[in-house]
């Protein structure tokens, strides 16, 4: 994990840059001070305009007052899996301020009547070991937390998973409605957010504007890793504060391996604020010397392998397009498969339960727009030099091996 | 009454396909064998088909939900 220091008014990593360690709770006390009053908290945080940090951006506040709304005591479940082989930002948060995720949680549960905390962690991440001993430190929590070790799957830690698996072992997704809101832990209703969100939290409840926020910057730039930036960041500014791009970029892949293609530069000027980027956590820069095609087939495939294999258009849609864009990138594509695979990203998305399919689909469509130039020169059997060598963004093999439960 | 639209439940369809054979109008299949549904109110003269095709769905997949 690489983690920079940026100058500047940082404050989710505030306590690590004076430190250059982990916060004890000692330590993050004499930094932020006790639990605050969380009175009008759900008010704040909808002033705030937050969103939630786990990538789809969904308005947090409107999350907590579904929760708020349940009639029997919910459940917070603070989501650090970070199952997105690519991001490090959650880990690199919950490694070094642990106890800002907790007054988060702690604050979120007090705001919507819940009265319980789950922290959820991958099983085979050396975190959960650091996670349960900052939790020990803890003192005087209005709302009993416990760590719990989620199977490292891709999809194990989609809401709904993260619910079912707390229910009944088993770490896949389950069918909407209901939703985790409506009917979560133990029939409960569940607010499940990302430790980030719930960090912003933290600092909202104690009067601090949302000034800036975690990204993990990857691929052809200087300093490849995890980054806060000032909320209002373009792209560009977001890979300055990563070392600045090393070789001319054709393309950024924005939101993970689920994202979507856009091209560069053009997308040096996106604001990371609006609202298609909100959620975003995670930006891939792909030189000029690299195909995009292959890297968009080597992450279908790895996207194919996670299916939890429940819905049909997900268990049998993501292995034939991974193999539409394996031919493609090899340069043995016609037109007539070319217009296959465009039928296929057609009638995949909106159809499983959870939006692992959809996630693939964007990534696969947006390429074949993004890539436009190259599709064609594939397409006539003109592969570019760069399909064969190494990707730039192939995905770690730790999870192929670990099952669901 | 408030109108209905078909839904699958993605997790319990095993593509049996009767959907498409007893309501071939509204429901297609994808090349697969699951069925794709509009997302708009099913028709008042399909309504009654509507009902035939979801007490079929061998896994109790289909359903007809009030439209929001």
């Amino acid at each position: 994990m690489t983690v920079t220091r940026e100058a500047g008014a940082a404050r989710l990593l505030a306590g690590w840059q004076r430190t250059g360690r982990a916060a004890d709770f000692a330590e993050h006390l004499a930094n932020y001070g006790p639990l605050p009053d969380p009175a009008g908290l759900i008010d704040r945080v909808a002033e705030a305009e937050l969103r939630g940090r786990g990538g789809a951006g969904f308005p947090t506040a409107i999350k907590l007052r579904a929760v708020a709304a349940g009639r029997r005591g919910g459940v917070v479940i603070a989501n650090g899996c970070e199952a997105e082989p690519a991001s490090e930002k959650d880990h690199a948060l919950l490694s070094v301020a642990p106890h800002l995720v907790f007054d988060g949680a702690q604050l979120a549960a007090r705001a919507v009547g819940a009265t319980s905390v789950l922290v959820c962690v991958h099983s085979d991440d050396p975190l959960a070991a650091s996670v349960t001993l900052a939790l020990a430190q803890r003192r005087g929590d209005p709302v009993p937390t416990r760590i719990v070790e989620v199977p490292a799957r891709f999809v194990a830690s989609e809401e709904s998973a993260l619910v079912n698996f707390v229910n009944t072992g088993v770490a896949k997704p389950t069918t909407k409605p209901p939703r985790p809101a409506e009917r979560g832990v133990r029939g409960r209703p569940t607010l499940v957010d990302n430790v980030e969100t719930l960090a912003a939290i933290a600092l909202l409840a104690r009067g601090h504007q949302l000034a800036s926020m975690l990204v993990t910057v990857g691929g052809a730039v200087g300093v490849a890793g995890v980054h806060e930036i000032p909320m209002s960041s373009t792209i560009g500014a977001a890979f300055a504060a990563a070392g600045g791009e090393t070789q001319p970029l054709q393309a950024v892949l924005a939101g993970g391996y689920g994202g979507t293609w856009l091209p560069m530069p053009a997308a040096g000027g996106f604001s990371l604020e609006k609202r298609n980027f909100r959620g975003l956590c995670l930006l891939l820069a792909l030189p000029m010397r690299a195909c995009g095609i292959a890297e968009t087939a080597t992450i279908l495939r790895y996207l194919a392998e996670e299916s939890a294999r429940q819905c049909g258009p997900c268990m049998f849609g993501l292995p034939a397009i991974a193999e539409d864009f394996a031919l493609l990138a090899a340069g043995r594509t016609d037109q007539r498969t070319l217009h296959r695979l465009r039928g296929r990203l057609g009638v995949i998305p909106g159809r499983g339960a959870c939006g692992h399919p959809d996630g693939a689909a964007r990534l696969a469509a947006t390429a074949l727009h993004v890539f436009e130039r190259d599709v064609h020169a594939h397409a006539m059997g003109r592969p570019c030099g760069f399909a064969a060598q190494r990707p730039w963004f192939a995905p770690k093999q730790r999870f192929r091996e670990t099952g669901w439960s | 009454m408030a109108q209905q639209r078909l839904t699958v439940d993605p997790i319990a369809c095993r593509a049996h396909g009767l959907c498409a054979e007893l309501l071939p109008e509204l429901v297609d299949l994808d090349e697969w064998g699951y069925p794709i549904v509009p997302s708009d109110a099913v028709p008042a003269r399909l309504l009654a088909d509507g009902r035939s095709a979801v007490s079929a769905c061998p896994t109790l997949a289909l359903r007809l939900r009030a439209t929001e």
